[in-house]
C-alpha cells in the first residue's frame, strides 16, 4: 500500500470525523460546510504501516471556486497514495460528482458511504452492492460520529483500485450519476421528525428571527451563568484557600521589595498580595489566565461547540444575510465573527471560507477593532462589572455600533460589491455529548498553551520595563496623547504596550490605576480597538498579506485615537 | 409557466429549467444540486431581497437573491 491516504469529499459530509477516527488525532468537527480550512494530517497504524493521513477541505468538485477547495485540487495534483471518497449516504446525487471526477484521476481509491445512519429515518435505501458494481471501487457504509463501519473501511483499504475512465463531459457526468442513483437507490416516504419541523421553522423568516434572537439571548446568559458560577465556586476559592497560603509563605520568604519578590509576586496592596492587582507571574500572572478568563472560554465553547454540533449557524447565516450585505459581507461571515467572540485566531483563520478580498478584508477590519474575544469580555465584565452592568453593556454597545458604522463606511469606500450567499443548510443533528466535551477539551487545551506564556511574557516583561526605568521614559513620551486626549493618566501606556501581547492581562493592568468609570470605560474600549493581539495579527498577515494588514492597521489606530477622544469629550 | 426562484412561493415545488450566467455560477448551482430537470421546493423567502431558501433532494440550500434570480423553473398547474 502507498504511504500517503486523501480523505476527500464535499463540505460538510463528515471526512473530519472519519479523520480522527482512523488516526486517533484531534480534530475541529462541527456541523457546517468549512470547518476544515486548511489540510490537517496524521499518522495511521495498519499492521506494520504507518502511513500519513490527510483531511483535505471540502469540494464539490474539481474545478475549485474559493481557496480552501483550491487547497484541496492542489493536494489531489500532486499525490501518490490512496484515496478515500467521503460521500454524505443521505445525498447521493449530489456527492457523486467529486466521486466521478476523482476516478477519472487515475488514482487508487475507496469510497465511505458515511452518514448511513441517517438514511434509514430519512427513507434511502442504497443499494451498497450495486453501487459498487456501478463505480467498480469498494464502497463501505459508515458513520464517523459513532465509528460504525470504520474496521471494515480499514480492512478494505489495500482493496482501493484505479477504474480506467474516459474523461467525460459534464453533462455525460451527470446523465451517468442520474443512471447509477436511478439503479441503486430507492427513496421511501417518511414522516416529517420533530427536528425537520424546528430546520423549517427556524429559516423561515417570521419564526426565525424571534428564535435567532432568543437563542442569542439565551446562549449569553448560559455563557454568563456558567461564567461567572464556575469562578464562585471553583476558580476563586481554589485560588484563594489553595494558592493564596503557598503565595504567602513565599512571599514571606523572599522579603517584600527583593528583585525575586516583585518579578514573581510583585507589588503588595495594602502589605497584602492582591491576585488582581500585584502583578507578579505568581499571582496576576496565574490569576487572570486561569480564574478570570478560563471560566469564560469554557462556558462560551462549551455553549458554541453545542450550537455548532446541532447545525445552527449557517441558518443564522441565513437570517443575517440581509443585514450583513450593508456591511459589504454575505451572512456566512458571521461565522468567523462568532468564534472570533471565543479567540480572534481561529475567528481569523475561518476569514478564508470568505470569498473575495474586499470581503475578506472587510471581516478581517471589522473583527480586529470591534469583535472583543473572550479574554476581552471577561476582563471588561471582570473590571468594569463592579461598577455597574450598564457600564459594561455601554462597552459592548459601543463595539456593536463601531461594528456597524465601519461596515457601512468600507462598504461604501471600497469598490466592488459583496458576493451573494450560497450555502448548503446541514439538518439538525442531537449533538453527541463525549463529541461536544472532546472539542472544547481541545479548545480550552489550545487556550491554556497558546495564552499562558504569552500572559506570563507579559507580565514579566512590564515588571522588567518598570524595573529598568523604561517604562516612566515611556509613559512620559506619550503623555500628552494619553491625558490631553484620551483623558487617561500616562501609566495606562504600559497596558498599551502589552496589548500588543495580550489584553487580558493589559486591561487587568488598568486596575492598580484607580480609574474613574469614565476612565475605564475609555481604556478597555480603546484597548479593544487599537490593535489586535500579536496571535491574531501574525494570522491575518498570513492571510491577507502585508499591505492589507498595514491599511487595516491605519485604520484601527485612527480609529482608536478618534473614539477615545470622542468618548473623552462627551461623557 | 416559467418564473424565476424569487418568484416561486414558500411552499411551492416546480421543476428546474434552466440557469443563466457565466460557466462559473452555472457549475456551481449544478454542484450544490440544481440541475435542469430537478424538483425544487421553495422553503423560505427573506425580506427585502434577502436569501432565498430551497430544498432539493432532500437538501436545504440558501441561495442570494440575485442568483436565485437567475435560476428559471416552471410550475406545474
Amino acid at each position: 500500500m502507498k504511504n500517503k491516504i486523501l480523505l476527500m469529499g464535499n463540505p460538510n459530509v463528515g471526512k473530519s470525523a472519519i479523520f480522527s477516527r482512523l488516526t486517533g488525532a484531534k480534530v475541529i468537527i462541527s456541523n457546517y460546510p468549512g470547518t476544515t480550512i486548511e489540510f490537517t494530517q496524521g499518522q495511521m497504524k495498519i499492521g506494520d504501516e504507518r502511513p500519513m493521513v490527510i483531511d483535505v477541505p471540502g469540494t464539490y468538485s474539481l474545478e475549485p471556486t474559493c481557496n480552501a477547495e483550491e487547497v484541496a485540487v492542489r493536494m489531489l495534483n500532486n499525490c501518490s497514495g490512496v484515496i478515500i471518497n467521503i460521500i454524505d449516504a443521505t445525498n447521493l446525487e449530489r456527492n457523486l460528482y467529486l466521486t466521478l471526477q476523482l476516478l477519472e484521476k487515475g488514482i487508487p481509491m475507496i469510497v465511505a458511504l458515511n452518514m448511513w445512519d441517517d438514511t434509514k429515518h430519512k427513507g434511502i435505501h442504497i443499494d451498497v452492492k450495486k453501487l459498487e458494481k456501478k463505480l467498480g471501487v469498494p464502497v463501505i457504509p459508515t458513520c464517523g460520529l459513532t465509528g460504525e463501519g470504520i474496521n471494515e473501511l480499514v480492512k478494505r483499504l489495500p482493496k482501493a483500485k484505479v477504474v480506467k475512465k474516459q474523461p467525460l463531459s459534464k453533462n455525460k457526468i451527470w446523465e451517468k450519476i442520474g443512471r447509477i442513483v436511478a439503479e441503486s437507490q430507492k427513496l421511501s416516504h417518511h414522516h416529517h421528525t420533530l427536528l425537520e419541523r424546528l430546520e423549517d421553522l427556524s429559516i423561515k423568516p417570521l419564526t426565525g428571527l424571534p428564535l435567532a434572537a432568543g437563542v442569542i439571548f439565551c446562549a449569553f446568559w448560559l455563557v454568563r451563568f456558567i461564567g461567572e458560577n464556575l469562578i464562585n465556586y471553583i476558580f476563586n476559592p481554589l485560588f484563594y484557600k489553595l494558592w493564596l497560603p503557598l503565595i504567602v509563605k513565599l512571599s514571606n520568604f523572599l522579603g517584600a521589595g527583593t528583585f525575586l519578590h516583585n518579578i514573581l509576586i510583585g507589588s503588595l496592596i495594602n502589605g497584602k498580595i492582591d491576585f488582581g492587582q500585584s502583578f507578579g507571574l505568581l499571582t496576576t500572572g496565574f490569576f487572570v489566565p486561569i480564574a478570570m478568563v478560563l471560566p469564560y472560554i469554557l462556558s462560551f465553547y462549551l455553549i458554541l461547540g453545542f450550537l455548532e454540533d446541532f447545525g445552527y449557524l449557517p441558518r443564522l447565516a441565513v437570517l443575517v444575510d440581509n443585514f450583513m450585505h450593508h456591511l459589504g459581507l454575505h451572512g456566512y461571515a458571521i461565522v468567523p465573527f462568532i468564534l472570533g467572540l471565543g479567540c480572534n485566531v481561529p475567528g481569523a483563520l475561518a476569514i478564508r471560507i470568505l470569498e473575495g478580498r474586499r470581503e475578506k478584508f472587510i471581516a478581517a477590519t471589522l473583527m480586529a477593532i470591534a469583535i472583543p474575544c473572550m479574554a476581552q469580555i471577561a476582563m471588561i465584565i471582570g473590571l468594569l462589572g463592579p461598577r455597574g452592568g450598564k457600564y459594561v453593556a455601554f462597552v459592548f454597545l459601543i463595539l456593536f455600533a463601531l461594528l456597524i458604522l465601519k461596515g457601512l463606511v468600507l462598504n461604501k469606500v471600497l469598490k466592488g460589491t459583496s458576493p451573494e450567499l450560497l450555502l448548503e443548510i446541514p439538518p439538525y443533528r442531537i449533538p453527541q455529548a463525549l463529541a461536544v466535551i472532546k472539542k472544547l477539551w481541545m479548545r480550552l487545551a489550545a487556550f491554556l498553551k497558546e495564552a499562558l506564556p504569552l500572559v506570563l511574557l507579559g507580565v514579566f516583561l512590564v515588571n522588567m520595563l518598570h524595573y529598568l526605568g523604561i517604562m516612566d521614559f515611556i509613559a512620559k513620551l506619550f503623555a500628552p496623547v494619553f491625558t490631553t486626549l484620551l483623558g487617561l493618566p500616562k501609566e495606562a501606556i504600559s497596558s498599551l504596550i502589552v496589548g500588543f501581547l495580550r489584553k487580558d492581562v493589559a486591561i487587568g493592568m488598568l486596575g492598580p490605576l484607580n480609574l474613574t468609570t469614565k476612565q475605564l470605560i475609555i481604556g478597555s474600549t480603546i484597548l479593544t480597538i487599537y490593535f489586535p493581539c500579536i496571535a491574531t495579527f501574525v494570522v491575518l498577515i498570513r492571510e491577507l498579506g502585508i499591505k492589507d494588514m498595514f491599511k487595516i492597521a491605519i485604520i484601527m489606530i485612527t480609529v482608536a485615537l478618534l473614539v477615545g477622544t470622542t468618548l473623552n469629550l462627551f461623557l | 409557466m416559467e418564473i424565476n426562484l424569487t418568484q416561486l412561493k414558500p411552499g411551492e415545488s416546480a421543476i428546474v429549467k434552466t440557469i443563466q450566467g457565466g460557466f462559473g455560477f452555472i457549475n456551481k448551482i449544478h454542484c450544490i444540486g440544481i440541475r435542469p430537470g430537478k424538483k425544487i421546493k421553495k422553503v423560505s423567502s427573506h425580506f427585502w431581497g434577502g436569501p432565498q431558501t430551497v430544498e432539493v433532494d432532500n437538501m436545504q440550500v440558501a441561495i442570494g437573491f440575485g442568483m436565485a434570480k437567475k435560476i428559471f423553473v416552471e410550475v406545474k398547474e
